[in-house]
């Protein structure tokens, strides 16, 4: 059975304990950061950053928000990057988890390319070239353990487990966070493998929150592929 | 209140969201808009300093609206007691103060008694010398508008968290409150908590599940440490230290032993020789007889009326009056109100011990900023010490669990257990005082035998915190034999044939093992998630005080659904015949106040068992400041009349007169209201935090938060370095320019606050001008306990 993420960011306060247990599950190391008027450090993804709490003041209706979002890797279930990289020895889906995997062997290929197909402006690349992000833990989650993230967070905001059950768990926070939030919604929860719940709209959390393909284009091939697929794109826009 | 558990408690702040998922609704109320703030279903900001006026106003709320819990504050709080005619309340000053001491003869605050020495009381509430008819004089002041002119909050916002919070009172309901520093670090500090404890008086919230004042720790073990006497004025189990006019043994425990002559208070306090004794026993073992008061006379004594508080320390540090200092597990260089004085204070020491687990801003005092090492004549020796998850012990959490941890890696290199290394130096200064000395009998009697093969053991000191029976000894029939563990304090004697290091955890390590070690998963029969068998709660493993206060006076529960405990005795006739309760383990286990027919019991007790009286505290003669909460200034302010009286301060707040403890209010060269905090990513000082990196990426710089329109008056853009400054220092920070911060309305002119966290010093990361924000902070505290003001006072900010 493959897996997902649920991330409820209803329920998010930004403690920061994802963005830490992921780099230190990965060994990777901290980067030189100033603070820039904003708790949000390091600025942005990067190689050495693949999990990162994005932070946001918003004023909804007249009241003030301080919106949270731990972006990551959304592991799709058609990864646009994959088709985009066409080379299975460097990106590639774990067939037991649907982890969406990049190795060393991303070095060789267009990076920017590659970026550029994410529609949630995911992957980085090294200065080598070498291409990196979340891994779904698939080192973990391969011998029973939770995700890093997962595993550390203290609220419930970050859920993790077999795709079918997290779908189910989706719907259940789902139907919980509209009491609160009315407009709270899952976002492209047909088409990923990290689904996020947000309460307002998604762009106030972050512009790549959502894929927008006219915005940042997909490849020919995962457009074909979308074309054959309209049914359930339809369910989950209703969801 | 006074706390931002999202972001200084993370993991309490999960069981908040599971609260709130099943429909309790959140309320935030903080200078600034926090973490917990986004998850809140009310926000409502305050200027710091302002919440006895906030919270004064919610009692006027709930009396107004009669929105109390009549019964509970008639039979449970001293709302009904009669307060003596020498009382009086006029221009901010309650009757009996002095102001050349700046201090109050609290006896013209007694309650009237009756010709048995009880109290008089109006079960009624009528009498108009009642504490609930005084208690309503006294907050009829607190006007949502004249609190609204004080506390900056908007007046929708308070009416609309009185009336959210007051709903609370009715039967069967509960509200609960989480404070921390931002609460106590106050000249009113105390009476801030006061203020709570009244409302949750009123509204019937203590003792019952989801209700209570509930403090949140700053360091995961101080309920422990202050459970076993860190501070100055207690000794462990919160016995008093003697005074100077305490001359004798009996003297002390007749000044400290309360008197009641009500028959239906439990009194506890009653027991305190046996407690006091008990200690005495574990101190001296063997060499405390009967014949010698048990050693009490080697004991130090404090001069009585004077303190010897941390500020009060650092303050005659700074004066020179001393020779030697312990940093043990602290920072005082960053972590003191008025750091900038606490570090010329060090330079007059000969010496000081650093135990830490790095290096410090407080080892290394003598070649930060501003010094000039070959001016300072201060020794420092470093000792480096083992991190917590590298021994063996137990740790008490807010809740009171004492949770026993085993050693997970060896320490690393040269670094040792704390006990390891106060066991070492204990034997050394004993064979140096062996040898002879002044006074040395403390020294060379002390019982000091916690090592096993030459290793500190904590099993041993754990045990002896217990308590053994040191003679055999028959109570109620059975004979305890010699060197067994105590079962509970009630088996404590005054006589000398039990030890106990501390009788609130007399219970915890018996014949029965260690019972902080359990690991049990199993819930109580009350099934609301008490999890008894789940480690150790003191007292007698009970986990929810004053939980007889959670019943009706017939014993059965206000709250149907999640009884704490319930009377389950045998009845006949309408009166209960035997003696039963379930659930927690009662608060005492005495029948109710009445019989199911609703006549009164004779053998009962009333229900808050720790007050002399029986009865939870609306009025409290005990305080320094004042029998009831009132609003003051804080030292430092932006406005120059207090609005709701005629004194601007707490007319008790102490002032230290040093050079160093300039202080300025209303001075046009400081005028912003500035609070200090911390956040989620670094921890107290950041001695444990600013050395790893992946901490240091997410917050790498002092920063202080200020409201865009204070941006754009000073010319500040966010992200810019600025500098911050106050009388007593200054310090370069990163401007966070932001929504989160609003300017104030008060008494008709904006005030602007910024705020400041205190995790920063210049040891580290190096290279940078990172500093404390407790350079600026002043050193004046809470006239009760001495915690320093470090969460309301005025800078000044410009552009670097």
């Amino acid at each position: 059975m493959s897996k997902s993420f649920l991330v409820d960011t209803t329920l998010c306060t930004a403690c920061r304990g994802c963005q830490v247990a992921c780099k230190q599950w990965h060994d990777l190391p901290a980067e030189n950061t100033v603070n820039r008027g904003s708790y949000q450090n390091p600025a942005d993804l990067s190689f050495d950053t693949y999990k990162l709490v994005r932070m946001r003041e918003e004023v909804i209706d007249g009241k003030l928000n301080w919106l949270f979002f731990p972006d990551q890797c959304r592991h799709c279930i058609e990864p646009p990057c994959q088709d985009t990289a066409g080379e299975p020895t460097a990106v590639f889906t774990d067939a037991a988890t649907g982890a969406v995997i990049y190795t060393a062997n991303t070095r060789g290929l267009n990076a920017e390319e590659i970026r550029e197909s994410c529609p949630y402006d995911i992957p980085r690349k090294a200065e080598d070239g070498t291409l990196a992000k979340c891994d779904m833990c698939n080192d973990r989650v391969e011998n029973g353990l939770l995700p890093a993230c997962v595993k550390v967070c203290p609220t419930g905001a970050m859920n993790f487990g077999a795709r079918d059950e997290i779908l189910e768990l989706a719907q259940k926070h789902l139907s919980t966070a509209k009491k609160k939030y009315p407009n709270a919604q899952l976002l492209d929860p047909d088409d990923v493998r990290t689904i996020y719940l947000v309460g307002y709209a998604p762009d106030l959390y972050h512009d790549k929150a959502v894929a927008s393909t006219s915005k940042y284009g997909i490849t020919r091939q995962a457009a074909l592929r979308k074309m054959f697929n309209p049914l359930t794109d339809i369910v989950s826009r209703l969801g | 209140m006074g706390s931002n558990a999202a972001e200084n408690h993370p993991i309490s702040f999960k069981y908040v969201t599971e609260a709130q998922q099943k429909g309790a609704q959140l309320i935030s109320v903080d200078p600034r808009f926090t973490r917990t703030s986004s998850k809140a279903d009310i926000y409502a900001p305050l200027r710091s300093g302002t919440d006895i006026a906030f919270l004064g106003g919610m009692i006027k709320y709930i009396l107004d609206n009669n929105l109390y819990h009549e019964e509970y504050i008639a039979w449970y709080t001293n709302a009904p007691f009669i307060v003596g005619s020498a009382y009086d309340f006029k221009d901010g000053l309650f009757s009996g103060y002095n102001a050349d001491t700046r201090k109050y003869d609290n006896s013209k605050w007694a309650f009237e008694m009756d010709a048995d020495g009880v109290p008089k009381m109006d079960r009624t509430l009528k009498d108009k010398r009642s504490v609930f008819q005084l208690l309503k004089k006294h907050f009829d002041r607190y006007t949502p508008e004249l609190v609204s002119e004080i506390t900056g909050t908007p007046k929708a916002s308070l009416l609309e968290i009185y009336k959210t919070y007051a709903a609370t009172g009715a039967k069967g309901k509960a509200g609960t409150i989480m404070y921390a520093m931002g609460w106590t670090q106050h000249t009113v500090g105390v009476q801030n908590i006061r203020t709570m404890a009244i409302i949750q008086l009123l509204l019937g919230n203590m003792g019952v599940a989801g209700g209570g004042v509930n403090a949140l720790r700053g360091e995961s073990n101080v309920q422990g440490s202050t459970d076993h006497c860190l501070l100055w004025h207690i000794w462990p189990g919160y016995l008093k230290t003697p005074r100077a006019s305490n001359v004798s043994l009996a003297e002390y425990n007749r000044k400290w032993t309360p008197k009641s002559n009500d028959p239906l208070s439990a009194n506890w306090w009653q027991n305190y020789p046996k407690y006091s004794v008990s200690m005495l026993k574990s101190f001296f073992g063997d060499k405390a007889t009967q014949s010698n008061n048990f050693g009490y006379d080697w004991l130090p004594k404090v001069d009585d009326g004077k303190d010897y508080s941390w500020l009060s320390l650092f303050d005659e540090m700074y004066k020179g009056t001393f020779k030697g200092f312990f940093a043990w597990g602290q920072n005082p260089a960053c972590s003191g109100a008025n750091a900038g004085k606490n570090r010329k204070a060090f330079a007059k020491l000969d010496w000081m011990v650093n135990a830490n687990l790095f290096d410090n801003e407080t080892g290394s005092f003598w070649k930060g900023p501003g010094m000039d090492p070959t001016q300072i004549k201060t020794e420092v020796f470093f000792l480096p010490v083992a991190a917590s998850v590298e021994k063996e012990g137990s740790i008490t959490n807010s809740g009171r669990w004492s949770q026993w941890r085993y050693q997970g890696p060896k320490p690393l290199g040269n670094s040792l257990p704390d006990g390891q290394i106060i066991m070492e130096l204990g034997n050394r200064i004993r064979a140096e005082y062996k040898k002879g000395g002044k006074l040395n009998e403390p020294i060379v009697n002390l019982k000091w035998d916690y090592l096993t093969n030459g290793e500190y053991d904590p099993h041993k000191v754990a045990k002896e915190i217990n308590g053994y029976f040191l003679k055999d000894v028959t109570i109620k029939d059975k004979t305890y034999k010699k060197g067994t563990l105590v079962p509970s304090f009630a088996f404590l004697q005054a006589d000398g044939s039990t030890s106990s290091g501390n009788w609130l955890y007399c219970n915890s390590y018996t014949e029965k093992g260690n019972m902080a070690a359990r690991r049990g998963q199993k819930d109580a029969p009350n099934n609301i998630g008490l999890y008894p068998e789940f480690s150790w709660c003191w007292p007698v493993n009970r986990r929810i005080i004053y939980n007889r206060a959670s019943v009706d006076l017939k014993g059965q529960p206000w709250d149907k659904e999640h009884p704490v405990i319930q009377f389950a005795g045998d009845t006949a006739d309408g009166k209960y015949t035997s003696k039963k309760w379930v659930g927690d383990v009662p608060d005492g286990g005495w029948y109710p106040m009445q019989n199911p027919d609703g006549s009164m019991r004779q053998d009962a007790k009333y229900a808050f068992i720790m007050r002399k009286h029986g009865h939870g505290q609306i009025f409290g003669p005990g305080r320094a400041d004042g029998p009831f909460p009132e609003h003051y200034e804080p030292l430092e302010c932006p406005i120059e009349k207090n609005l709701m009286n005629a004194q601007r301060i707490n007319p008790t707040a102490p002032i230290y007169g040093t050079k160093a403890d300039e202080w300025a209010t209303c001075d046009p060269r400081y005028p912003y209201v500035a609070t200090t905090y911390r956040v989620v990513e670094h921890w107290q000082t950041g001695v444990m935090t600013r050395w790893q990196p992946w901490l240091l990426e997410m917050q790498p710089q002092v920063f202080v938060e200020m409201s865009e329109e204070l941006g754009k008056l000073k010319g500040i853009k966010n992200g810019e370095r600025v500098k911050v400054s106050s009388p007593r220092g200054a310090l370069e920070a990163t401007a966070v320019v932001t929504k989160r911060l609003q300017p104030f309305k008060i008494g008709g002119a904006v005030v602007h606050q910024v705020g400041i966290p205190w995790h920063y010093g210049w040891r580290m990361p190096t290279g940078t001008l990172e500093e404390s924000a407790n350079l600026l902070t002043p050193a004046t505290g809470d006239p009760n306990t001495r915690i320093p003001e470090t969460k309301a006072f005025m800078v000044n900010v410009a552009k670097v």
